[in-house]
This record gives C-alpha cells, structure tokens and sequence, in this order.
C-alpha cells in the first residue's frame, strides 16, 4: 500500500488539492494511472519465464496481476487495489507498475529470504520505506517482519559492504540513487503561484499532469530501492550478512547519520586516490585473457551506457515537452470551439477532445520510454560501475600479490624476513586468487543478468510503443469519422 | 400676368391659399407660406408662373402661392385672406423646416421681398418629394415603438433597458423593420447629440424625458410595487412619443445619430467583438502549435541522438544477440527521428500557417471595421459643415450682401451634395462588410475544416508508420537469447 502524504508540500500548493483520502490513491490521471499497489513481487519468483509476453490486462481492483516474471507474488499485496477510475478504457494502462523491477529480471527465486517494499511513505524532504522481509532461514527471530528504513540506511548498508574486504570479489550491487523531488515540487509550487493566471479548466490538467509527474518519480525511488536489497537478498554471500539482517530486522533506527562535512572530504579523498591508483593499476596487463578483456569491455561499454543514458532521457523528456503541448492546443482549441458562434464550434470541441485524449498517451508513451530504456540504461551505468570497481580491486590485488613476490625475493636474497615475506605473499595469493575466482563468476553472472534484463526490457518497450501507436490510431481514426461525418 | 390675378383668386373658389395680410398676425402666417412656396421657387419673379400652375392644376398643396401677393400684402389691406387651415396643416408638417433659419419675423416685417429667396432649410431636394409623396396625410411611413422594459445589472448599476423597434417602408433603411435595445441614458445622449446640432440654428428638437432619480433609485433598488412599474411605463411612453415626435421631423430623420440609434449597429459592434476575441484565441492557438513544432524537432534531433548512441553501445556489446538487437533498436529510432520531423513539419505546414495566415486576416476584418467607422464619421461631418454653411447663408441674407448669398448658396449645394454622398457611402460600406463578413465565416469555417482534417490524417499516417516500425522490432528483441 502506498501512502501517499500531500502534506509534504508547502500549503499554498496543497489547498487547491484538499481532496483528502481520494488523493492518496491516485485515479488514472495523465500518465501513471494508479495501482501503486505493485508491492514488489520482491526476489522470490519463480525461475522467471524467459520473457514477459503481453502486458498483463489491467487487473481489476484486488485481483492479481497474472504475469509478469517480476510480479508473480505481487497478488496478495494488491490488496488494496489503487485501480480506480481508469477513465481511457482497457488498454491505456502503462505497464510501469510491472516494469518498475524489471531492470534487473534474473534474480534467482529462493524461498529462503524474500525482501521487498511493502509501503513507502513521502514526507516534506524525506522517504520512508517500509522494507518488509519473509523468511525461513534460522538467522532471524521471526519469519515475517517488517521495518522501516530511510535513504541513508540504504547508503550505510551499501558502503558497509563496499568497505568490508571479504566482498571485495563481488559485484556490490550499486546503491539506489537518492530521491529527488525537488524538480517536481518546483513545479508544483510554480502552479500553486500562478494559479491566478490560467483559466481553471488548464489549472486542474497541469496539477494532474504534475501529480502524474511526482508520482511516478515517487515510484521509481521505490522500485530503486528495492531493487538493491533484493539483489543482496539474492546474493549467495552477501544475503548472509550481518548488517543486511541488522538491516532487515532492527527495528529501531539504526542511528546512521548522514555523512558530515569531514567524512564527505574523506571520501572525496579516497576516490581520488582510488581513481589515480586504478589508472596506475589499469595499466598492468592481465595475464588472464578473459580478465584483460572484460577490463577492456567494461571501459567502453560503461562509457557508451552512459552517452546512451544521457540521450535517451533527453528524447523522453524532449517526447514530454510535445505532449504538455498537446495540453495546451487542447485548450485553446476548447476555448476556440465554446466561443465560436458558427458551426464550427462542435468542430473544435471534438478535435480538442481529441488532443486531450491523444496527449494523454504520448505522455504515456514518454513514461515507458523511461522507464523501459532511461531508467535500464541508468540502471546497467551503475551495475557497470560496480563491475568495473571490482576489477579495480583485483587488478589491485594483483599488483599487491606481484609487490608480495618481489618482496619476498628480495628477502630471500637478503635472507631476512623471509618467513614474513612468506606469509605476506601467500596472503596476497589467496587473497587474489579468492578475488580472481568470484570475480570470474560475477563477470559472467553480470552478463547473464544484463542480457536478460535488456532482453525483457526492449520487448516490452517494443510492446508498449506498439500498444501506443495503434490506441493512437484508434483515436484519430474514430475522430476524423466523426468529424468527416458531420461535414 | 399680374393683371391677371388682380381680382382675388379667391373668386375662383379654388382651394389655392391667398393670403392677404393686413396685421402682424397675418403677416406672420404669410410669412410661413411664402417659405412654403419659395423652395419651389427661389425667385420672386418665378412664383407668379407657379401661382398660375398652381391656380391651373389645383392641386399642389404643398405649394401656396405667395408672391406678388406680397405686394398686394401691403396694398390691398383690405383683401381677403383665406387661411385653409385645414390644408395648411399638411403643408406645415410636410414642410422640411416650419421653422426656418433664415427667415425670421423681422425678415418679412421689413418690406424686403427679396426675402423670398429664403430657401426654406429644406435638406434634400429628394427626401422633401418623398415626404411629399407619400405624406398626402400626416405620417412619413415610419413608426416608432418602445418596448419591453427590462431591468439588466444589479442594485446601483442597475438600468432598465428598453427596445425600440422601427417600422418603415423608407427607402433610406436598410431594413423594413428592426429593433435595438437602448437604455435611457441612451435617449439622453442622442437628445443632446440632435440638441447640439440643430437647436442653435433654429430647428425644434423634441426634449426627451426628464431624469427622475428618485423614480429610477426605485427601480434599481428593486421594489416591484406599483410605483415603480407606474415609472418604468410613464417613461417608457415618455420616450416612445419623444422618438416619434423627432423621426417625423423630416430634418432630424436625416441624421446619421438617429440612424445609428434606431438601426442595429449594434450588429457592428457585436461582430467587431467578436472578431477581437478571435483574433485573442488564434494567438494562443498559434503560439501553442508553434511550441509544439520546436519540441517536435528537438525530440527528432535528441532521437538521432539516441540512435547513435545505441549504434555504439550495440557495436561494444559484446553478446551476439543483444548487439544486434541494440543496432536494430538504433535503426528504428533512426527512422522514427524521421517521422518525428516530417511531422514537426506538418504540424508547421498545416496548421501553424493556417493559423498565422488567418491572423492576418482577422487585422484585415479589423480594418474594414475602422474603415466603416471613418466613413461615418465623414458623413457626419459633411453634415455638420452643410448646417454651418446655412447659417452662413442666413447671415449673409441678414446682411444683404448678394454676392456672398450667392456664393454661400453654392457651398451649401455643395455641401448637400456631400452629405449625400457621405450617406451613400456609409450604407454601401455597411452593405459591402455584412456580406464580406458573412463570406469570410463561411470561408473560414470550410478552411479550417479541411486543414485540421488534413492535419489529423498527417498524425494517423505516422501512427501507421510507428507500428510498421516497432513490429519489426519486436521479433528482434525477442530472439535476444
């Protein structure tokens, strides 16, 4: 269930909105109609179906939604069915609702540990998640419970594994990225002031468009979120640790401050440091192929995903821009149309109708776009980073097992420390042989995972753009009847 | 010819008014049908052949014969002056001017016959024999009602709108019946317009109704006792006999304020308001349409865009399948790039310039309007200078100064010519914008019609082409494995 407090905002905005409860589950306004219910269907589904076929029928209040992979527990946590009022009929419901996990599909279902975000809630200038666990393994006290934790626990979490040296063959999942509001509530308040000078009718159309807006920016903070813990949840090492359960089961706050100013430097610092050194470590060659080429993959191909990343959010936004004008011409064609004293007037308001209607999707369209491409490039940006960060930390280890060798030759040669020298070198070894062996099998898991979730993602991209076009078609094909009928 | 009529015409018992003065009073009421004479005959010298026309034919009743008799005025005392009034009656009402400018009692007290060339302030020649042509009785064909009493606004801005419907066969409206919708203040202006005009030059302008404000407090209050409705009907009487009793009066008749007052143009107004909401709206419109054309072509760049972008990450890709599914993502959205600005250009084509154009011609429409008022206001002018050129006229008879007569009664032939001529001309102009008007909406309806259909089948066709597109996608993406 998603709680959605509109008190957050400064309240010259939210008076004209005073809808009370009605408000808190959105109707199928602009372009994310309303079952926030999606409750994710966390990490726990099935070995997913190789790929989410048709979108799934909009699901009727309180039923499940049948398919996709990602959802398939979602069904009882539908429960409290946002599903109201889809006012464009059947087939204009966005599908971000299933795709919001969808970035990273290939999790591994294991009834041991389901982790999801059962609830979040949105206050003036924080999120509060409500992350939910089910589980049988023995480490916990019970086997259902819930907690609710703040962006920065989140950002702990993640740093505490980035920092422990037992992860350092692992891909860290990356960390979700902070929620931004502030942009849509910018525009809210600019709404709020100028209320005055716009007619109602555009007044009430861009409050829901922004409603629209924040709300889907709401939901994918929430899906980000939960992608990351389930993606630790599914990790064969990283589920079992300790902080993760401290984090899952503690029911207090876990009193993690933000960083302060100190530990910001301190960790501006150590990046550079880090990124100087991994120049200075990139430079080795690998003596293992598979290695030296992944290394030389993951650069180009984390530069790539991000020029891609960059561009697409643009069209989508461009996309958006042209359907608010849609809004607009909607409108004044509206006020063309009441005004006029000819027969042209009915001419107007059908075609209005129409450009409301047929804005309606476009915003929809760019939505999808969004999601399916933006947010899976972004996502894959930051998994590629992760990769790459762990072939920084082998490729160091690497150079600190060779310094261990040249060390311990040396203290051969001078016979003094050796049996020290000695211990260091294997340490280095194993250490770089343990990072070596899981990093190996990170990699390919990486590419697994990412072939897949690009694999679903552009088919159901493909899908919904199809969907769009011809509900499109629909619409103009039916008007211009209407309209050629009455000329 | 004089000789002739020495004996008193009288005696042929012809109805041909005679009269002979013999006192002031007399002399008074001579003096009236002198003037009634004189428009037909500027010359003294010429009425004795009208006399005879007269006295042959008989019936001419506007014409009375007067001339020489003037002189027998002062002679023959003793004549006989046979006032029909009767038939004098028509003759004053059908007269132009009873009261005429130039002629004062004074005038004709001073034995001046040459007076006689006061040409009565008759205004056009032509009106006068349409008046006389129809008026064998006492009515111009024109009826004025006012109706209707209805109260608009609220408390103290409150006024009672009355409507003034016009029946009439006149040539000179447009129309054979119409009715606007007036409010007292209204009356009051054009009282004081009529007032300001012709007052000062001698023509009786009919007082409108007084102003009550006590009466009218009521009314706005809102008390519907039956002293208010009482109020509401005297003055509503009130301006009906004040608008009849100026419209009979064949000067004031002329007037383009009283035109403007009893005709619609109000239809005028209402159009030119129209046009100006309009003209608001298509701005808007535009400037919407416009926006739309630079988004659209900033969405197809930042699509090319993409497209590169996803050419490349499909070429680092380094599993098969995706790569090729990633270039093909890069090709569609090559070729939706394309989509995007041939329409981003339909939307310009289409409907951006239709919009733009029909700007334009609203400002054209807004000037034929401006054009209409000027024309109007021409008119008016020319009739305010052909009034001071009358009184010139009278002055220049007062100071018997023959040759500025002559050439004051030149400018005002001159200037009557004007008038006419603006008249004409405001009623063609306002003929001529009715029907444009007309046209351009019919115009402007079926342009509309056909571009935005044509623009709305512009979208479908590329809704057609994006499904071509994404469902060649799709299997592609599909057999990523």
């Amino acid at each position: 269930m998603w709680v959605w407090a509109f008190g957050a905002f400064p309240t010259r905005v939210l008076r004209p909105w005073a809808e009370g409860p009605a408000f808190l589950f959105p109707t199928a306004h602009g372009p994310r109609p309303s079952a926030p219910g999606r409750g994710g269907a966390g990490c726990s589904e099935a070995p997913p179906p190789p790929a989410a076929t048709s979108p799934a029928p909009p699901a009727a209040a309180g039923s499940l939604r049948p398919r996709g992979a990602v959802r398939a527990c979602a069904g009882p946590r539908l429960g409290a069915a946002m599903m109201e009022g889809l006012d464009d009929g059947p087939d204009f419901l966005s599908e971000e609702d299933r795709g919001l996990k969808a970035i990273n599909v290939d999790l591994q279902s294991d009834a041991a540990l389901q982790v999801d975000i059962s609830d979040a809630l949105s206050e003036r200038d924080k999120v509060k998640f409500t992350v939910h666990t089910k589980s049988s393994l023995p480490n916990f006290k019970q086997n259902e419970f819930s907690v609710v934790r703040q962006h920065e626990e989140f950002i702990w979490l993640h740093d505490s594994f980035v920092e422990n040296e037992d992860y350092a063959g692992y891909i860290i999942p990356p960390a979700p990225p902070r929620p931004d509001f502030d942009a849509s509530r910018e525009k809210l308040q600019k709404l709020g002031e100028g209320e005055g000078s716009m007619t109602k009718e555009e007044f009430t159309k861009m409050k829901q468009e922004l409603e629209a807006e924040y709300l889907a920016i709401f939901k994918k903070t929430v899906a980000m979120h939960e992608v990351f813990l389930c993606r630790v949840a599914a990790h064969p090492i990283l589920r079992k640790d300790l902080n993760f359960h401290v984090f899952l089961e503690y029911n207090q706050d876990l009193s993690v401050r933000g960083k302060n100013k100190k530990e910001k430097l301190e960790d501006f610092f150590k990046n550079m440091v880090k990124s100087a050194d991994g120049v200075i470590v990139s430079g080795v060659k690998d003596v293992d192929d598979f290695f030296e080429h992944e290394r030389t993959f993951l650069l180009e191909y984390h530069n790539r995903v991000k020029d891609a990343s960059a561009k697409s959010d643009r069209m989508t936004r461009s996309h958006k821009s042209a359907a608010d004008d849609y809004n607009r011409i909607g409108s004044s064609l509206y006020a063309l149309g009441t005004q006029d004293s000819t027969d042209i007037c009915k001419f107007f308001l059908k075609v209005s109708e129409l450009f409301d209607k047929t804005r309606k999707i476009e915003a929809r369209v760019s939505a999808d776009e969004d999601l399916k491409l933006s947010d899976l490039l972004k996502y894959y940006l930051r998994e590629s980073q992760a990769a790459k960060d762990l072939l920084y930390r082998r490729s160091r280890s690497l150079v600190d097992y060779e310094n261990a060798n040249k060390a311990l030759d040396k203290a051969r040669a001078k016979n003094k420390d050796v049996l020290q020298a000695e211990t260091s070198q294997q340490l280095c070894c194993q250490k770089f042989e343990k990072i070596s062996e899981s990093a190996k099998q990170e990699l390919i898991d990486f590419k697994t995972r990412r072939v897949a979730a690009f694999r679903k993602n552009l088919v159901e991209l493909a899908e919904l753009e199809l969907k769009h076009a011809k509900g499109n078609l629909q619409l103009l094909q039916n008007c211009l009847a209407v309209l050629n009928g009455d000329t | 010819m004089a000789a002739e009529r020495e004996p008193p015409p009288l005696g042929d018992g012809k109805p041909t008014d005679f009269e002979e003065l013999e006192d002031g009073e007399d002399l008074f009421t001579s003096t009236v049908s002198t003037l009634e004479s004189s428009p037909s005959s500027p010359e003294p010298a010429s009425l004795p052949a009208e006399d005879v026309s007269t006295n042959s034919n008989g019936r001419k009743p506007a014409e009375v014969v007067l001339d020489d008799d003037r002189e027998d005025l002062f002679a023959e005392a003793t004549e006989e002056v046979s006032l029909d009034s009767p038939e004098r009656e028509p003759i004053l009402s059908s007269e132009p001017s009873p009261a005429v400018t130039p002629v004062t009692p004074t005038t004709l007290i001073a034995p001046r016959m040459e007076s006689k060339s006061i040409s009565a302030p008759v205004i056009f020649d032509r009106s006068r024999e349409e008046i006389e042509e129809e008026a064998n009785g006492d009515v111009f064909d024109i009826e004025i009602g006012v109706s209707d009493p209805e109260k608009v606004g609220d408390g103290m801005n409150a006024y009672m709108a009355y409507r003034v419907t016009t029946k009439t066969s006149l040539s000179m409206f447009s129309k054979s019946e119409f009715s606007v919708k007036r409010r007292f203040s209204d009356f009051l202006g054009l009282h004081s317009k009529l007032a300001s005009k012709y007052l000062h030059v001698g023509y009786i302008v009919p007082p409108a109704p007084e102003k009550s404000i006590v009466g009218m407090t009521k009314v706005k209050v809102g008390k519907e006792d039956s002293s208010s409705t009482e109020f509401v009907e005297k003055r509503r009487a009130a301006l009906e006999r004040y608008l009849q009793r100026t419209v009979k009066h064949p000067t004031l008749l002329q007037d383009p304020d009283l035109r403007q007052f009893l005709e619609s143009s109000e239809w005028f107004e209402e159009k030119q308001q129209q046009f100006e909401n309009l003209d608001q709206q298509l701005r808007k419109l535009h400037a919407s349409v416009e926006a739309l054309v630079c988004h659209r072509k900033e969405l197809s760049a930042n699509t090319a865009a993409f497209a590169k972008s996803a050419a490349m990450l499909g070429n680092s890709e380094d599993h098969t399948a995706l790569s090729r599914a990633l270039s093909q993502l890069a090709e569609v959205e090559e070729k939706i790039d394309q989509l995007h600005q041939e329409q981003a250009f339909a939307d310009f084509y289409m409907f951006s310039e239709l919009l733009s154009d029909y700007i334009r011609l609203i400002a054209a429409v807004k000037g034929v309007f401006d054009h209409r008022m000027k024309c109007w206001q021409k008119w008016e002018d020319a009739q305010i200078t052909l009034l001071k050129k009358r009184e010139t006229e009278a002055k220049m008879m007062v100071a018997n100064k023959p040759d500025k007569i002559q050439q004051a009664k030149n400018e005002i032939r001159e200037w009557e010519a004007k008038v006419q001529q603006g008249e004409r001309d405001f009623e063609q102009i306002s003929k001529t914008i009715r029907k444009e008007v007309g046209r351009f909406e019919a115009k402007r309806v079926k342009d509309f019609k056909t571009v935005i259909i044509k623009y709305l089948e512009s979208l479908v066709q590329t809704q057609q082409q994006l499904i071509k597109y994404w469902e060649a996608f799709l299997p592609e993406a599909k057999a990523i494995a």
